[in-house]
């Protein structure tokens, strides 16, 4: 990776020449979009700039305690976005924080043990980040589902209820429904790699100069990773969080 | 002792006393038919009997106790409450059949399914039959069933022959009263005044969540 492609400043200059583009789009099919694009395009470009110096000072410093609470901001975010999705869940946040912490931390345990990444900075935070994004868009969905389920299915979890059953065997479909949710986009997008897309990572190695083959190795280790961890928080999120639909005398709320 | 009692029992929801004030006490053994205007309070009645609701205020003893001192499980498999729209889960009649054997960790007794369902004039191959192919008349039957294949303490129906025919009306209200004979307490919802009155030892009519009327019948 070291034979990669810098881009000079003017070369990235230039490129924003390109957001012209919509500008212009949206001004002549009078889409009312000029605003929305010029902040969104000025918020991208802060908050890249202030991420690419925070990443450099902290891969910089080589501490692990540094990368790993920089790892628990990240998770944190994740997860207050996460239960968003779920606002109708009790603790929302700590069960998003949970799933997401456990599946991220599985998961790098397995990658850090196998050798296939070290606990570097510039190893672990990219790689986290991905592990992390993809658990948040996981659970985001499960929660969608689960809230949805619970309010649709409400006669099929009453009717069990009342023939005796736990409040768990009571939700036991819309509990695997929800887990199914959020793992399907990540099998979905494993079938379709290298046919439809290639995916970010390894257009991002391929682009900073490393041999496809080798860019192929690292991205069929994301795969896994993600498969992994999708199927964790999504586990840990929904058998966490069905809980919140009941009180304490197992009725439905 | 009363098997059940409401005590000055309220249920509101949002702005609603659903159930307003309620007093009474049922005795083990009756078989009370329970009438009055839609939106009276009858199915919430119910489910508050079953612990499937709670009340906002006052109480409801079972056996003398406050109910909310039971496990609610507990509750739930001696008081049995069959719907007034059966919901048939999973993929076929088995499914629903085997549910109550698995909540209770007991050994699946296809003798008492056999007898249950040629009680209900089904055959034995009902048994395997996909929920999706049933009738509404069919899936009313199945559901009481299901809720019958444990005998319960007290049996709360709501409109459960609304979908039948009467020949099979005269099949589930024969099945109900032998119950009733065994011991089991029924407190039945019903729109069928002549129904109320063939069967049970009182009529209990309920308005705007109040108790209108408690007629005991004369037996003849």
């Amino acid at each position: 990776m070291n034979n990669g492609v810098e881009m000079n400043t003017l070369s990235l200059l230039a490129s924003s020449s390109l957001v012209l583009i919509s500008l212009i789009f949206s001004y002549t099919q009078k889409l009312n979009l000029e605003k929305e694009t010029f902040i969104g395009t000025i918020r991208a470009v802060i908050q890249l700039f202030i991420v690419g110096y925070i990443l450099e000072y902290i891969f910089d410093l080589k501490n692990p305690i540094y990368t790993t609470l920089l790892l628990f901001f990240m998770i944190f975010n994740a997860a207050y976005n996460a239960a968003k999705r779920g606002n109708k869940m009790k603790n929302g946040i700590i069960i998003s924080f949970v799933s997401i912490a456990s599946g991220t931390f599985v998961t790098l345990m397995i990658l850090i043990v196998s050798g296939a990444i070290k606990y570097e900075p510039y190893q672990i935070i990219p790689v986290s980040g991905m592990i992390v994004n993809n658990s948040m868009i996981a659970l985001g969905l499960c929660f969608k589902q689960m809230t949805g389920s619970f309010k649709n299915k409400r006669e099929e979890v009453e009717t069990k209820l009342s023939l005796g059953g736990d409040i768990l065997s009571s939700s036991i479909e819309i509990i695997r429904d929800s887990i199914r949710t959020g793992m399907l986009p990540t099998i979905d997008a494993t079938k379709t790699l290298g046919i439809v897309s290639l995916p970010g990572m390894m257009t991002g190695l391929i682009l900073a100069g490393t041999s496809p083959v080798n860019a192929i190795k690292y991205q069929i280790m994301v795969t896994f990773m993600l498969l992994s961890t999708t199927a964790i928080a999504s586990f840990i999120a929904c058998y966490l969080g069905y809980r919140s639909f009941f009180n304490e005398r197992k009725q439905l709320i | 002792m009363s098997i059940l009692e409401f005590k000055n029992a309220f249920y509101t929801h949002g702005d609603d006393d659903i159930i307003n004030d309620l007093s009474i006490k049922i005795d083990k053994g009756d078989f009370i038919y329970i009438v009055g205007p839609s939106g009276g309070g009858k199915s919430t009645f119910l489910k508050l009997c079953c612990h499937l609701i709670s009340l906002t205020k006052g109480k409801i003893l079972y056996k003398g106790i406050d109910m909310n001192q039971y496990d609610p499980i507990d509750l739930r498999l001696d008081i049995s409450y069959c719907f007034q729209t059966p919901y048939l889960f999973g993929d076929t009649v088995e499914d629903n059949f085997l549910f109550p054997y698995k909540v209770r960790n007991k050994k699946v007794d296809l003798n008492k399914i056999y007898e249950l369902l040629e009680q209900f004039k089904f055959n034995r191959d009902f048994f395997k039959k996909e929920v999706k192919n049933l009738s509404g008349g069919e899936k009313q039957r199945i559901a009481l069933i299901r809720n019958l294949l444990f005998k319960p303490e007290i049996l709360l129906l709501d409109e459960v022959t609304s979908a039948l025919d009467a020949e099979n009306t005269l099949i589930v209200e024969d099945a109900i009263k032998d119950l009733n004979e065994d011991g089991v307490t029924i407190l039945w919802v019903t729109h069928d005044i002549e129904q109320s009155k063939r069967h049970g030892n009182k009529i209990l009519t309920l308005e705007n969540g109040k108790i209108k009327s408690l007629e005991v019948i004369q037996s003849e």
